[in-house]
């Protein structure tokens, strides 16, 4: 296919689908099929088969479009009309909507106001076609312009001049250390090498993101087409897609969008009759966390451990088969396209101060809308949960917010107007992270979060540096000490000491932010840690304070001789 | 684990195993590159369920890598097991959202249902209960998989019966050669 051909194609495919008197889109992500999406779409299929004498209609499996918690979501759309999207669907109401629609009388039951904030208020660059198209139809994507980013870069652009372009936009990257892209892919271009490698960092380890996920379930040929212009900026000819191991579902969709593209000519030699080669391969990940980190990412490529090794050198340089490899997350390259469709100018101008662009952000925990949302940078926390989220269930007060997962921290209810970017977070914290943000009441512990971080940390440490693999069992068990009542105030300050220990010393990202989470919840809810301590309670209510402090002991058993309680408990 | 001489016999006795082909289709894909070992070890583990002595040794001979470097992957990453898994898989999501949401209280009914620990086997070779870090399924938060199929904004009360029923439909936890 040349960039002609493309261009016929998309104007026949688009052509197709405006003619098309009724297309429903039924939501068959994760969530949705979990809430019975299945069914819903078998129920549609049936009621379009009834009617397909009459009038075709398209029934389709989309990926995610965004309120989960409302799933399984369907959405009608029809030509001259607006979409309808209606949540919460039966088999049973999904065909009598769709049979109201083909008879011109639509029902209004469980349809979501046009104007709901949780969609209104969003603004979808990235996740534009999540939940708009089949991620398993090609067709699709290239009738929602996809791969038109592709043609211009091959045919109207230098690779300096996608790299330039990159910069310009000002995108960061978004798996949360927010380094510039244009940079990073201008390094690869310079660097020396025979061979070169394009990595897309799909392992979205922390607990509570699931950004990573519904992108590459949704859109994967958006991801393709943004690592092939990488490929194509940066001179490398091989790319691989490190999907996480929990994903099945993730890593059998790309590696079907990359044989699609492949056999249209959109991958693989000879790129659209250009003279550009790109290869991807799918890389299937198998449990560990540490493997986000990029070094330990490139060696679990390879087929090893993966365990990091000290930067630098950083892999622009000596990266997989030591040769020049550039990392990004999945999210950084699902930026690419509208970058080089529309000008860097259009990423340019959304945003704050040095953080450009939208970001997506999982929203879940307490909140009553959980979630996929897109907000541009610097939007306000208390926008995200009240405005977008709905609020707290119940009327519970919002206490916390953790973003960046283990490697992050908490926003207390004081910084609910903090904006959204990386600077800022850093400046409370926390992090900006891959994008997790897990709303807390006032009946979450901080103690406990903190100790639920801190036992992932410990378990997912590789044990390659002393001080992940000691500090986290030590930071893990004085954290246990505090929640079930035997803590001191002295072993406080020893936690203290050894957070900036680990953070000083660790080899890599994971053991040098595993402190984060008792260091952010210590900044702002070191009351609760004293009131666990000093008055042997637990605010939330959380916590079995079963035990006392071993120096203690004597006094305690004293007491309870004197109250004639020599019951032996919690001895 | 100690290395074995591949006799005649133990190789004849593999021919017409299809779990056996399956793996060594897979090598022969990735044309014996020692990089490709994650990827059949998946696949290998999808089609026996879990990572015997001699299969390992068998990926080891056909990659050309020392057993120590692959029994070193094997442990190190959390997806494989070297110990056959029960019949059925019950997973407990504990990432954060389910863990605020009371997915550590789960874990505990269950453990106390079934008499084992998270990671274990029920004697009888039934259910493997485990837990995950993050199922990436937040919004249905907490969650629990079922071989398959998930069970989305559980509640501790009555949760053991449940589980139960849903694992008396669920026909079996593995999809040979997935």
């Amino acid at each position: 296919m040349n960039q002609q051909r493309l261009q016929e194609r998309v104007r026949q495919l688009r052509e197709q689908q405006s003619t098309n008197p009724c297309r429903v889109l039924v939501c068959c992500s994760s969530p949705c099929l979990s809430a019975g999406a299945g069914a819903v779409k078998s129920a549609l299929e049936a009621v379009a088969a009834e009617h397909s004498g009459r009038v075709s209609v398209e029934v389709t499996a989309t990926g995610c479009l965004g309120p989960c918690s409302r799933g399984p979501l369907v959405t009608v759309r029809r030509p001259g009309h607006a979409d309808a999207v209606y949540e919460r669907m039966t088999p049973e109401l999904a065909g009598k909507i769709l049979a109201g629609h083909l008879t011109e009388t639509p029902p209004a039951d469980n349809l979501l106001p046009a104007d709901l904030p949780f969609l209104a208020r969003q603004t979808r660059i990235v996740l534009e076609n999540c939940g708009r198209i089949d991620p398993e139809n090609l067709d699709h994507y290239l009738a929602a312009d996809g791969y038109a980013a592709l043609a211009r870069a091959l045919h109207d652009f230098s690779p300096e001049g996608v790299c330039a372009a990159v910069e310009q936009s000002g995108l960061r990257g978004r798996g949360g250390g927010g380094y510039p892209t244009g940079l990073k892919w201008q390094l690869l271009r310079k660097a020396a090498g025979q061979r070169k490698f394009v990595v897309a960092n799909g392992d979205e380890g922390d607990p509570g993101a699931f950004m990573d996920r519904a992108l590459m379930e949704s859109d994967p040929h958006r991801i393709i087409e943004g690592m092939a212009i990488a490929g194509y900026a940066t001179g490398a000819a091989q790319g691989y897609v490190y999907v996480r191991g929990e994903y099945p579902m993730a890593a059998r969709r790309m590696h079907k969008a990359i044989r699609d593209a492949e056999r249209a000519g959109l991958l693989g030699m000879r790129i659209l009759d250009s003279p550009f080669s790109f290869r991807i391969d799918v890389r299937l990940g198998a449990g560990a966390f540490v493997c986000g980190e990029e070094t330990a990412l490139m060696a679990s490529i390879m087929g090893r451990r993966g365990q990091p090794v000290p930067r630098p050198p950083y892999p622009a340089e000596h990266g997989l088969w030591g040769e020049p490899t550039v990392i990004n997350n999945v999210e950084t390259f699902g930026n690419i396209p509208p970058i080089i469709r529309n000008g860097p100018e259009q990423l340019a101008a959304i945003g704050t101060g040095r953080s450009r662009g939208t970001k997506i952000f999982a929203l879940c925990g307490e909140v009553i809308e959980n979630g996929l949302i897109e907000v541009p940078m610097g939007t306000t926390l208390r926008e995200i949960v009240f405005a977008i989220g709905g609020g707290i269930p119940g009327g519970a007060a919002f206490k916390a917010a953790q973003t960046g997962g283990p490697s992050g921290g908490c926003i207390a209810a004081q910084h609910l107007d903090a904006s959204m970017d990386y600077e800022n977070l850093q400046a409370l914290g926390s992090i900006m992270g891959s994008g997790g943000l897990i709303i807390m009441s006032e009946k979450t512990c901080m103690v406990d979060v903190a100790r639920f971080f801190m036992d992932f940390c410990m378990d997912e440490s590789c044990g390659k540096c002393s001080p992940c693999r000691a500090g986290t069992v030590q930071m893990y068990r004085f954290l246990d000490r505090v929640s079930n009542g035997s803590a001191t105030e002295r072993g406080l300050v020893h936690l203290e000491e050894l957070c900036r220990l680990m953070k000083e010393t660790s080899l890599c990202g994971l053991g040098a932010s595993a402190p984060n989470p008792v260091l952010s919840t210590l900044r702002y809810f070191r009351d609760e840690y004293l009131a666990h301590i000093r008055e042997h309670r637990c605010p939330a209510g959380v916590c079995r304070m079963t035990e006392v402090p071993v120096t203690l002991l004597a006094d305690e058993l004293m007491q309870r001789i004197a109250a004639g309680r020599l019951d032996g408990e919690a001895f | 684990m100690e290395a074995r001489p591949v006799l005649p016999d133990a190789i004849t006795a593999h021919v017409d195993d299809p779990r056996r082909r399956l793996v060594d289709q897979t090598l022969k894909r990735f044309q014996y590159r020692p990089d490709a070992l994650i990827e059949v070890l998946h696949v290998a583990q999808g089609a026996y369920g879990f990572l015997g002595e001699e299969l390992l040794s068998h990926i080891a001979c056909q990659l050309n890598i020392p057993e120590s470097q692959i029994l070193g992957v094997a442990t190190f990453y959390h997806a494989f097991a070297l110990r056959p898994r029960g019949e059925h898989c019950c997973i407990v999501c504990t990432g954060t959202a389910c863990y605020v949401k009371g997915g550590g209280e789960i874990v505990k009914a269950l453990e106390a249902a079934y008499g084992i620990q998270a990671g274990q086997t029920t004697p009888d070779g039934r259910v493997s209960l485990g837990t995950a870090r993050c199922l990436g399924t937040c919004s249905q938060a907490p969650l629990l998989m079922i071989d398959n199929t998930a069970l989305g904004h559980e509640v501790v009360e009555g949760i053991a019966g449940r589980v139960a029923a849903a694992l008396g439909k669920s026909s079996s936890g593995r999809e040979p050669g997935s």
